[in-house]
This record gives C-alpha cells, structure tokens and sequence, in this order.
C-alpha cells in the first residue's frame, strides 16, 4: 500500500499492465510470427525460410483482387443492410420497449446461443431450391421459374447480414438508450417537425453506435469465409476462403500470411477513410 | 514394466498436452527443437499396452445403436485386454493434417497410436517421406495375408511398409430419379444443360480429376501437364457457365437427399447409407470409368507399434472385418470377409457398393500419387474451386 502510495503516477500502468500483457502475448507476438512467415520463401516439402520475398505481397495482390474487391464489397453490403435493419429495430426497444427491452434485446442475442456453423447451416435449409422461401419468391415472380437463392450471391450477403447482425443493433441501443428524451420534447416544443427533431437530435447523438456497430460488423465480415462456402458458389468465394485454403489445402503458409496482411491493410484503410468521414470524435462517442 | 510403461506413457502426455496448448502457426515459425518424445516408445517392447488410441472418421465402425458401444472394439478388449480409446475427429484430410503436422514436425507426440487418411490425398505420402509415420510391426500382423491383392501395392508405399488398408470407396455419379433422367457419364454431368446449377462435384483434386480425365480419354494414373490441363479446362468451362453449383465434401448429401441437387459427384458409401432415405437415389459408375481410393491406417511418431500392429491384425480377421462392414457400407480390404458376412447379413453381402464386381472393378482407376503431391497443380486446383 505505502509502494503504491509513494508511487502514485505508477497506477495507471499497473491497471493497464494485465491487459497490455494480453495483447501483447496474444496479438503482437502472433502478428509478428505471421510477419514474419510472410516474408518466407520454399515449400511444405523442403521447409520454408526467411528470404525477405516480398513477391508473397504482390502475388497476392496480384492473382487475388478480385476475391479482396468481392469481399469488402460484400462485407459494405452487408453492414449497410444491417445498419438498415438494425437502426429501426434498436430505436423501437430503447424508446418504445418499456418493461419488455430486456426480452427483445434476448431475442436478438437469441441466435447466439446456437454455433455460428450451425447457424449458417440453417440458412441453407431456409433457402433451399425445395424451400418455403424459394417457392414464395417463385410465385410472385421474383425469381423465374427455375430460379435459385443457395449458391449466389444474394445468400451469401444474407448470410453474412444475419450472422453479424447483433453486433450492429447492441451498440445502436446502447447509443439510443442513453439519449434524453427530454431533448427531443424540447425540440418539438421549439416547433421542429418529428422528422426534424430526429435528424437534429437523435441521430447526431446515435451516431457513436452506428459507428461502433457498422466496425463491429465489417471487420469481421470482410474476413467471413463460412458463408461463403456454405451459401455461395465457387463464383462468391472470397478471400477468407482463398486464405484458408492456402494455409489448411496447399500448406503454403507465406502465401496465406501475406494475404492475411494485405486484407488487414485494406481494412484499415476503409476504416480510416470511414473515420475520417464521420469524424473521429465520434469513434469515442 | 507396466511401471516403465506408465511413466513414459506420461511423460508423452505431458509433450502432446502442451503441444496442443500452443498455436500452431506460432510455433511452425521456430520449427523442429527438441526431438525427446517421439521415438521414445516406438522401441522394441512387444507388450501390449493399455489403451490404444485410435483416430478414425466419424460413422467409421460398427456401433451399437442401444449401449452406442463399438461390439469389436469391446471384443478386442475382451481378447487382449487392451482399451480402445476410439475419437471420430477426422473430418478431412487437410484439415486433420493441419492439426497434427505442428507437434510431429517440432519432434512431438501427437497422443495416437493409429490414424485413418485417404489415399487420393498428398498427406499419406507426405507424412511418410517427412517421416513422421513408424513402420509397421509385420510379425505382429501374419492376417496381412487377408488384404485384397488388387490393395497390396500402391505406389506410394509399395510394400505396405507403412499403411494397411481401413475401408476403400468409389468415386462415381448419383442421381435422383425424380428430377432427371438418369445421369451415366461425365459428360452427361458437365454438359447437360438440363442439369445446369442443378450438379455438384467434389473438392478433392484426385476425385474430380480422375473421372473428368476419364471422359476426356486420358488416364488419370499417369497425369501429365498437358492432360492435366484439358481437364481443368474442362472443369472451367463448367464452371464459369454455371453447370457446377458447387465444389462439397460430404455435404452434397443434404442437398442430394433433399432434391435441391439432380446429381452429383459422390462416393459409394454415403450413398448405400442416403438410400435407405430416399429410394430414388441412385449410384453409377460414370461409363467411362471411376475412381477408387483408400482410407488407410496409420501409425504415427511416437505411437505404439506393437499395440497398434496387433489390432490391425486383429481387424483383418475376416470375422471382425466383416461386422464392421456390415455398418459401414464401404468397400472392404479383407479377403473371406464376404463370405463371413453373408452369413450375419446377406444383403448387404449381395450390395455391389459393398463387394464391388469384378466388372466394376475392372472399370476404376488410382490417380497419379506423384500429381497429388505436385504443388502448381495443387494450386491450380485451389484456384478452380474458389472462383
């Protein structure tokens, strides 16, 4: 007590200590093998060594755009719809849910409960060529005839926009829930119309959650490769499937490392353009 | 003995428990270190020890579907008093061998005595020019007589030196005879365009490759750059014109049960078990030839060799081969094993899934081990069937 007394400028290092040490075990330790391994040059069969070979990165990038491109274009598709889905479902709970909010936000954490494979599985019963959903889309005339929802590209976003989904409208309630409803009454009362007290006052206030939801669902999105192997045809794969391939299918570590970093790389950079676009201030809320 | 025995046995747990601990693609990075366990307990001793742990593919071996015991693994027990400690955690060969290859590759344990992996992959060669298999105890084996002699050579282990046989399986088409005429050749499959986003085939090089090698009059024994690329051409051009829906392991079996796919590549097995479902299954021989291969048992560093031997010679008994086949309904590696069958179950005795004839036979192929193993066209491969 008297150490840490005396030392007090030390506290604020020890309580970061634990979780600095975490990180750097389990993230800069592991990120730098990966560095490293990307850089390496050889095969499974005679073992690979350290060469500096950057052509790892431009092989990657080269032979494999299109599956980057399709995977953050997925990825933005899918958060948008999510942010679509999500916003009005969260705004609904937080200022309309009264005594039931903790049952609805259940209901959405609900489908966490079951395996996200088992999950994705489900998706394709549902979307099945025998199908209910098929068959009604069939019928009113949105698909023809011989038309098919598994195995596109329509599946494969769905996929992603249900499995992520959670993670979109649990931040976007945090937001809403601790916006004071005074505020608005006091823009009404200052004769804005519903819609503009909205724009004016909620959604500025919001704007942490959907920032901190639409991150929350593209990272991970864009690195998804489970629904598109089990949704998509070889034509939506995306480059999750590509690098697990390389490291589980062909061993060929360097490759799917340096993949690995391009595709980090090009999620940080959306991510910086994102946070330069809404204002970085609101990533802190 | 026992007491050596056991402290050895020990100290392997201990390796394997921390090697499992690890992650893996850290420490591929600091590669092959201490060599302490493995080969510590492949040595001479001819005592059986007290469990032996086999890892196998799931539904791989008779059950018992009251007690969900395994009748010949308990018999073994009975026989030897050695526990089987049996896991169904191979799911794939890539898959399987990602886990394994770190620990075997730092020198360690990986806690078997036995493991099953297919032929048509690269792996099984692969573990054994790494060296990380142990030889098999051939004294301790005097059933090898037993195997079928059509299984006693393959090239990539000529003499048996390292494998015996587990079960064997056919590559051919299925078809749903409700959706589609039947489906007989691969060109029927990739060019109908009845059939169009209505197929599956496989994501196995060796599967594929072989029967689309066998349509365009190539053999697929001795796979040459320039045979090699017609077929994948081929395969291309069914993809890009949205003929192939999708490249499966096993899961083409929901889709094919359930109507959503007119046919698929598939192996004999999963369908003898998917028709007991939906009689309108049905499983050919593409006409112009299929393609065998063959799950083998494996003997990893550091495995008991001795215990491992006895029980493969206790399964190419044909008496015990036999009830496994009864609930596996693959192709089995015992000779005799049909006609101890056909007196426990005889229809699945007269199945030609099961005990394939000798037209049959004579009309399937082994692909190339060397083409398994040749990394452009690994990834070439690779390429095709992610888009």
């Amino acid at each position: 007590m008297g150490f840490l007394h005396r030392h007090r400028n030390l506290t604020p290092y020890l309580l970061l200590g634990p979780g600095l040490l975490y990180l750097a075990i389990f993230f800069v330790v592991p990120l730098g093998f990966l560095a490293y391994q990307s850089l390496e040059s050889g095969n499974f069969d005679v073992g690979y060594s350290f060469t500096w070979a950057w052509g790892n990165y431009w092989d990657a990038i080269q032979n494999y755009r299109g599956h980057f491109i399709r995977s953050l274009e997925y990825a933005g598709i899918a958060t948008i719809l999510a942010l679509v889905f999500a916003y009005p479902l969260a705004y609904w709970i937080a200022f309309r849910g009264g005594r039931w909010k903790n049952l609805l936000l259940l209901f959405i954490v609900a489908p966490f409960f079951v395996t996200y494979l088992i999950r994705t599985l489900a998706w394709e019963t549902i979307l099945a060529d025998q199908g209910p959903v098929v068959s009604v889309l069939r019928d009113v005339g949105i698909l023809g005839h011989d038309g098919r929802l598994l195995a596109t590209s329509t599946a494969v976003v769905a996929g992603i926009t249900y499995n992520f989904f959670p993670f979109m409208a649990l931040p976007l309630y945090v937001s809403l829930e601790q916006i004071d409803e005074r505020l608005i009454e006091a823009a009404q009362d200052l004769y804005a119309s519903k819609w503009k007290a909205f724009l004016r006052i909620t959604l500025p206030l919001s704007l942490p959650g959907v920032v901190a939801g639409t991150l929350l669902t593209f990272i991970p999105a864009a690195g998804d490769f489970i629904n598109a192997q089990l949704l998509g045809s070889p034509q939506n794969h995306m480059i999750g499937n590509v690098i697990q391939s390389k490291f589980l299918e062909l061993t060929d570590y360097p490759a799917a490392a340096a993949m690995s970093f391009v595709l980090m790389a090009a999620i940080l950079l959306m991510v910086a353009i994102y946070a330069r676009a809404v204002g970085t201030e609101k990533l802190t809320g | 003995m026992t007491d050596a025995l056991n402290r050895r046995e020990l100290l392997r747990r201990a390796a394997a428990g921390g090697a499992f601990l690890t992650v893996p693609g850290v420490l591929a990075a600091c590669g092959g270190s201490s060599n302490k366990s493995a080969g510590a307990t492949s040595g001479e001793s001819k005592t059986l020890a007290k469990t032996l742990r086999f890892s196998n593919w799931t539904l791989y071996i008779d059950v018992n579907e009251k007690t969900k015991s395994h009748p010949t693994l308990d018999a073994f027990k009975k026989k030897t008093g050695t526990t089987v400690q049996y896991t169904e955690d191979i799911n794939d060969n890539a898959s399987y061998f990602g886990k394994i290859q770190g620990p075997l590759s730092r020198g360690q344990s990986i806690d078997r005595d036995i493991i099953v992996m297919t032929d048509n992959s690269r792996y099984p060669s692969l573990l054994i020019k790494k060296g990380w298999l142990e030889k098999l105890d051939k004294s301790a084996i005097p059933n090898i007589a037993n195997l079928e002699p059509a299984l006693q050579h393959p090239n990539w282990d000529p003499n048996r030196d390292y494998s015996l046989p587990w079960q064997s399986g056919m590559t051919g088409i299925a078809y749903n005879d409700k959706l589609t005429d039947p489906v007989l050749s691969m060109d029927d499959l990739l060019d109908n365009p009845k059939l169009k986003g209505k197929i599956t085939l496989l994501n196995e090089m060796g599967d594929t490759l072989a029967l689309v090698m066998l349509a365009n009059g190539d053999d697929p024994a001795h796979v040459t750059d320039a045979t090699f690329d017609k077929a994948i051409k081929r395969i291309k051009g069914a993809v890009d014109s949205g003929q192939v829906r999708q490249f499966t392991g096993n899961d083409y079996s929901g889709p094919l049960s359930k109507g959503d796919l007119s046919a698929c590549m598939a192996w004999s097995g999963d369908v003898v078990q998917l028709q007991a479902d939906n009689k309108h299954l049905h499983w050919n021989l593409p006409d112009t030839g299929g393609d065998i291969w063959t799950d083998n048992m494996l003997i990893p560093k550091g495995g008991n060799v001795y215990t491992a031997s006895v029980y493969m010679n206790y399964v190419f008994d044909p008496k015990v081969a036999a009830l496994i086949e009864d609930y596996v309904n693959y192709i089995c590696p015992v000779k005799g094993a049909k006609a101890a069958l056909q007196k426990i179950d005889p229809a699945v005795a007269k199945n030609t899934l099961i005990f394939p004839t000798q037209k049959m036979l004579d009309n399937v192929h082994i692909f190339d081990a060397a083409a398994l193993n040749n990394q452009k066209y690994l990834t070439t491969w690779q390429n095709l069937i992610s888009g």
